[in-house]
């Protein structure tokens, strides 16, 4: 598994990022920067990281997903490559076009930093096969843009085709009502691509790696990945 | 020649902020609020004169970067 981890100006979870993947794969991930024009040969997954990528200028992962490393990204996902994006890089993939949608501000208008239970919806893609289906796992959410909106059509067609990844629940794994942090239609904390070879998601599984900061719910997404290429 | 865009929220679209906003116009007791919504706006100045250039290139510019049409309309004013 050969990982690169984009850092745009602003980025800041790119080291948390990147000491998970060196966890999971053995080998420290290449570090790019928004204006390279191509990802180093071989490159199996790319990661945008968290962060607030122009300070959130416009909109949040707006200008970050005109970069200029957007393009390689983009033929690297439709090559079949690998692609997460965790939070601001959630949203810079919904910038992009590259995922649906849209990250809102949360409907309570708060930033929103706390451990929350999500709910893994299928354990057959390359980032969840370590999860069981339906398992409840703890991770550490931190925005104050992540209530995912789109059209009706866009909705019914990424649960049509099973394309939501992580939905918000309670440590029961009873999803909505008051686990819902931000207000996210469906509940939705993560989405994939048609071919799940993309994952945009808002918690943070880099940030539960170690038993020291209270979990490791998050190591199982890396392992997955480390095992998927 | 100078323009302005303006982007707005498509209809039905929920807009906490503008909620958060309406809400603090009536505590101030501003009476007659209905509702609002918030946008944004944009003063371009552009280096040609042509007005048909000129929009072109601003829905270029709405299209590619200053809105995001999932959920925004834009307007241009010359």
């Amino acid at each position: 598994m050969k990982a690169a981890v984009i850092v745009f100006p602003g980025s800041n979870r790119e080291g948390d990022m990147a000491r998970a993947l060196e966890q999971a794969t053995g080998k420290k991930p290449a570090m790019l920067w928004h204006a390279d024009h191509e990802l180093p040969a071989g490159t199996d997954l790319v990661v945008l990281p968290g962060g607030f990528s122009y300070g959130d200028y416009l909109r949040c992962g707006a200008i970050a997903g005109r970069a200029a490393i957007m393009d390689a990204v983009r033929a690297h996902a439709e090559r079949g490559g690998l692609v997460l994006g965790v939070c601001n890089g959630f949203q810079i993939l919904c910038e992009s076009g590259l995922l649906p949608g849209v990250l809102m501000r949360n409907a309570n208008l708060r930033f929103v930093c706390k451990m929350q239970h999500l709910r893994v919806e299928r354990d057959d893609t390359a980032f969840t096969r370590r999860y069981a289906k339906g398992q409840v796992i703890e991770a550490c959410i931190a925005h104050g843009e992540g209530n995912y909106e789109a059209d009706d059509a866009t909705i019914e067609r990424l649960e049509g085709e099973g394309l939501v990844a992580f939905r918000y629940c309670d440590e029961t794994g009873v999803v909505g009502g008051a686990a819902n942090p931000n207000g996210s239609r469906n509940d939705i904390a993560g989405i994939y691509s048609p071919n799940r070879n993309v994952l945009g998601l808002m918690p943070h599984p880099e940030n539960l790696i170690d038993p020291l900061v209270g979990g490791i719910d998050g190591r199982t997404l890396f392992e997955s990945l480390a095992n998927a290429a | 020649m100078k323009a302005r865009v303006v982007v707005t929220l498509k209809n039905g679209v929920l807009d906490p902020q503008g909620k958060a906003i309406e809400g603090a116009l009536k505590s101030l007791g501003v009476e007659g609020v209905e509702s609002v919504r918030q946008g944004k706006v944009f003063d371009v100045e552009l280096a040609g004169a042509d007005a048909d250039a000129a929009r072109a290139q601003l829905s270029a510019a709405c299209e590619k970067l200053l809105a995001n049409t999932v959920i925004e309309n834009y307007k241009i004013d010359l």
